[in-house]
């Protein structure tokens, strides 16, 4: 299907998400959407998918001039899309989940897509039951069932937002391999948006850039980074350098901790990270590290064992009570853990602000130039009466660590850069750098191998529960980190 | 007491809960979908009468059902038109349907107090309705009692066996994700809105016409309300809102028989122990002990005992949608 998109525009009040965009697509090709977050990307793929009508322009298939009232019009013409956040039903089964809107026919046949979704995961190395609910999953397995979804439909023009945020490195081959089928043997379409350049480079035939709302360039792939970037930013960012800083005082120390859930057990695990380090968590989504991470903010209860933070037991607080102790924790999903999508940037704000500085009446005057300040601070596009669901992905995240509070210990984050572009991530990473000087540990966990060995000094890997032997990030590869993933010692 | 009279009373109580479980029923259907609506005891009442007043005038009983289901069917227009068009407070127009229902339906009623009409018969099952104890239960009841009983099975099949039903209960869920889907998601709460106040209108018919026949003011008052409660106490499934609503009428029924044989206690006490117990056990489910209680079972049972147990309302209840 030849897909064109002409002259697209969409205002959101004073913000102009599409300001006259004009792409062509071609059967048979992968495009890669990139730009940097806020650009407008998801925003003009939610058009071309029926999700938002524009404002004005037009979109032609085959020539012929098309207008999606909604995604079942976009579904009927072969448009199928994966949203940036999982637009799946969080009570119901994985099994009902996947067969919501999956054929017409009356009756349900639970047993067949069982079978079929089976053979579809295990495809991509998938490893999901069916009878597991939707809100027991986490947030990247989420993910791949859209995937799988989308995958499995029969669209010509699939469109994937951010697609491989939550999947491992071999998932990814398979995901690709199978995306590049699509592409040559069905003679498809695909789009990709993604914030990540190698996987781009990787797999896309052409690329895309959008800037501010505009387009801002195309090239045709492979090509150097850095035309990429330059494109995208309007000059290639520079990288903040990591400063080398010594460790020396424990602050958290983790002796003997066991973690029980129904899925899985973390047995004695022995830890001690120092002030001012940055510890990084890597290992396969629901393997450990995340209810490692929520045991130590007490949001998951510690079975035996201790937990020191600078020398207190801290091992049977509870989240507020940790809070308050200085720590804080970032969740990986973003409106579904971390904000609450119909509260403005200062009622975030307000609501993160420690205990002792909260009063019964809210000081709007105040908590209004602290947003502001930190609006500023973070470069969240965004105003301080902005609610949290109108801000684009990468904007989202920004909002979390804009309510870190000042006077922080440790920090604990679930995938802190994921869905930002390269110049965010690097931005977000030298604030956090910052935190590092004056004496915060960092602990964090990202799928993404070459950032956990960039920014760690040392590097735990987590497989079926277990922790494996501690690595310097300095004397470590993204091989052996992958066998360490794999389980293998 | 003697055996042939519990099966009596056990029958009795039978009987009373038909026009409950088919309330609790739609209103299940239009909550699931998405859409509170809270005019059930004005509407069941306004109902009641028209079913009564048609059928008496018509001497037809099927007029007066499907006269009464259009009075239901036109009260969810209103909450339909007025939540999901005009965006209004679905809370605050139910309430203002439930006192209009009610006072319309004493108004335009008042010709038609205390008179003989027609009803709905019997309707014996053969064979089956000589069984022992089940039979007179189960099997020689009044037709009403069948088609309560049709419509809680299809509704459950209809809710958690089709594609239609993943529909509906996606739109009730997060109608953005139905959206995306290729739902109509506005369509469908109208749809089903609509369905879920006929089915409410039908089940106060049930009682003017089957259960307590004829009309007198407030007839069926307070039934709504219960009903809104069972729609809650069975965690939104049909099912177990049919059982929520004979065990309320047995509660209800053994509450007067403790009434008669237990001196000094008033009977206030007893008319509020249906309550109390519903709200014991929508405690007991709600809480984490059941969470415990799920550990004791092998792991294969787990998810099912829990998904049984446990009760959440649909997320997007009473939240409107609206395309960006
Ligand atoms: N529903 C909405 N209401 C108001 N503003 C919106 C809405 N959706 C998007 N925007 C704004 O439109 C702009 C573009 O958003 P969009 O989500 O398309 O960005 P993006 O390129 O996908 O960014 P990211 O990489 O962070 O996902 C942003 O400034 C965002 O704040
Ligand atoms: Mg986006």
């Amino acid at each position: 299907m030849h897909v064109e998109l002409q002259n697209i525009r969409k205002h959101f009040g004073s913000v102009k998400a599409n300001d006259g965009i004009s792409l062509t697509f071609e059967p048979g090709r992968i495009y890669g959407l990139l730009g940097e977050n806020g650009a407008g990307k998801s925003t003009l793929m939610k058009i071309l998918a029926g999700f938002q009508p524009a404002d004005s322009g037009h979109i032609l298939l085959d020539g012929q001039p098309a207008h999606f009232a909604n995604p079942a019009a976009a579904l009927r013409a072969g448009i199928g899309m994966v949203y940036q956040d999982p637009l799946d039903f969080p009570p119901f089964t994985v099994l009902e989940n996947f067969l919501l809107g999956k054929d017409r026919r009356l009756a349900l046949d639970f047993r067949a897509a069982s079978a079929e979704l089976k053979h579809l995961m295990g495809r991509y190395g998938f490893e999901i039951d069916p009878q597991a609910n939707i809100q027991s999953l986490s947030l990247g397995e989420r993910q791949q069932l859209e995937l799988v979804r989308l995958l499995a439909g029969g669209g010509r023009l699939l469109i994937l937002d951010e697609p491989t945020t939550g999947i491992s490195a071999e998932q990814k081959d398979a995901l690709f391999a199978s995306m590049r089928h699509m592409a040559r043997q069905e003679d498809r379409t695909l789009i990709l948006v993604s914030h990540k350049l190698d996987e781009v480079q990787e797999l896309c035939d052409h690329a895309y850039v959008l800037r501010a709302g505009g387009f801002a360039g195309e090239h045709p792939l492979p090509c150097d980074n850095n035309l990429l970037v330059e494109k995208m930013f309007g000059q290639v960012p520079r990288r903040s350098p990591r400063p080398a800083l010594p460790l020396e005082t424990n602050l958290l120390e983790l002796q003997q901790v066991t973690v029980r859930t129904p899925r899985l057990t973390l047995q004695n695990i022995n830890l001690t990270i120092r002030a001012g380090e940055v510890f990084g968590l890597a290992g396969l989504e629901g393997n450990g590290q995340e209810l490692l991470m929520q045991a130590i903010a007490g949001l998951a209860p510690i079975a035996s064992g201790r937990l020191l933070l600078a020398g207190r037991d801290i091992t049977r607080h509870a989240y507020h009570q940790t809070l308050a102790d200085g720590v804080a924790y970032i969740a990986a999903g973003r409106l579904e853990e971390g904000l609450v999508a119909g509260l403005s940037l200062t009622e975030h704000i307000i609501l993160s602000a420690p205990r002792v500085k909260q009063t019964f009446f809210i000081r709007w005057e105040g908590a209004r130039r602290v947003t502001a300040e930190r609006i500023q601070a973070y470069e969240v596009v965004g105003t301080p009466q902005s609610n949290a669901d109108q801000l684009s992905g990468g904007n989202q995240q920004r909002l979390l660590f804009a309510m870190l509070n000042p006077d922080l210990k440790l920090a604990l984050l679930n995938q802190p850069t994921r869905g930002l572009d390269v110049r965010s991530a690097d931005y977000i990473w030298e604030t956090l750098y910052r935190r590092r000087a004056e004496g915060a540990a960092i602990l964090f966990i990202s799928p993404d191998l070459d950032e956990v060995i960039e920014r760690s000094d040392r590097i735990a890997v987590f497989s079926g529960g277990q922790m494996s032997r501690i690595v310097k990030a300095s004397q470590t590869s993204a091989e052996e980190l992958g066998h360490l993933i794999g389980g293998r010692q | 007491m003697n055996e042939l009279l519990i099966v009596k009373i056990l029958s009795s109580i039978i009987l009373q809960s038909a026009p409950l479980m088919i309330a609790v029923t739609g209103e299940t259907i239009t909550e699931r979908a998405g859409v509170v609506n809270l005019s059930l005891d004005g509407k069941m009442l306004l109902a009641a009468m028209t079913g009564f007043a048609v059928a008496y005038t018509t001497d037809s009983v099927y007029l007066g059902f499907l006269a009464a289901a259009l009075i239901g069917a036109l009260f969810a227009l209103i909450v339909a038109f007025g939540s999901i068009t005009l965006k209004l407070n679905q809370v605050a127009i139910g309430f203002v349907l439930t006192l209009l229902g009610s006072s319309l339906s004493a108004f335009l009623g008042q010709n038609f107090t205390r008179l003989p009409g027609p009803s709905v018969g019997k309707f014996s099952i053969p064979y089956l309705k000589d069984l022992p104890v089940l039979g007179p239960m189960f099997f020689d009841q009044n037709a009403i009692f069948y088609f309560a009983v049709l419509v809680v099975l299809a509704a459950w099949w209809w809710l958690f066996r089709t594609q239609p039903g993943l529909y509906l209960r996606g739109a009730g869920e997060r109608p953005e994700a139905a959206f995306a889907r290729g739902a109509g998601v506005n369509r469908l709460r109208y749809f089903y809105t609509l369905l879920g106040g006929a089915l409410v209108g039908v089940a106060g018919a049930a009682y003017s016409l089957g259960i307590k026949i004829g009309w007198s003011e407030n007839h069926t008052a307070g039934l709504g309300w219960i009903a809104l409660a069972i729609v809650i106490f069975g965690g939104w499934s049909p099912i177990r809102g049919a059982i929520g609503a004979i065990l309320f009428g047995a509660t209800k029924a053994l509450a007067t028989v403790f009434q008669q044989n237990v001196a000094g206690v008033s009977v206030q006490t007893f008319n509020a122990l249906p309550w109390v117990l519903m709200i014991v056990v929508l405690l007991l489910v709600s809480s984490d002990w059941v969470v415990r209680a799920a550990a004791w079972l092998p792991p294969r049972l787990r998810g099912p005992f829990l998904r049984l147990v446990q009760v959440a309302p649909p997320r997007a209840l009473g939240v409107e949608f609206k395309q960006d």
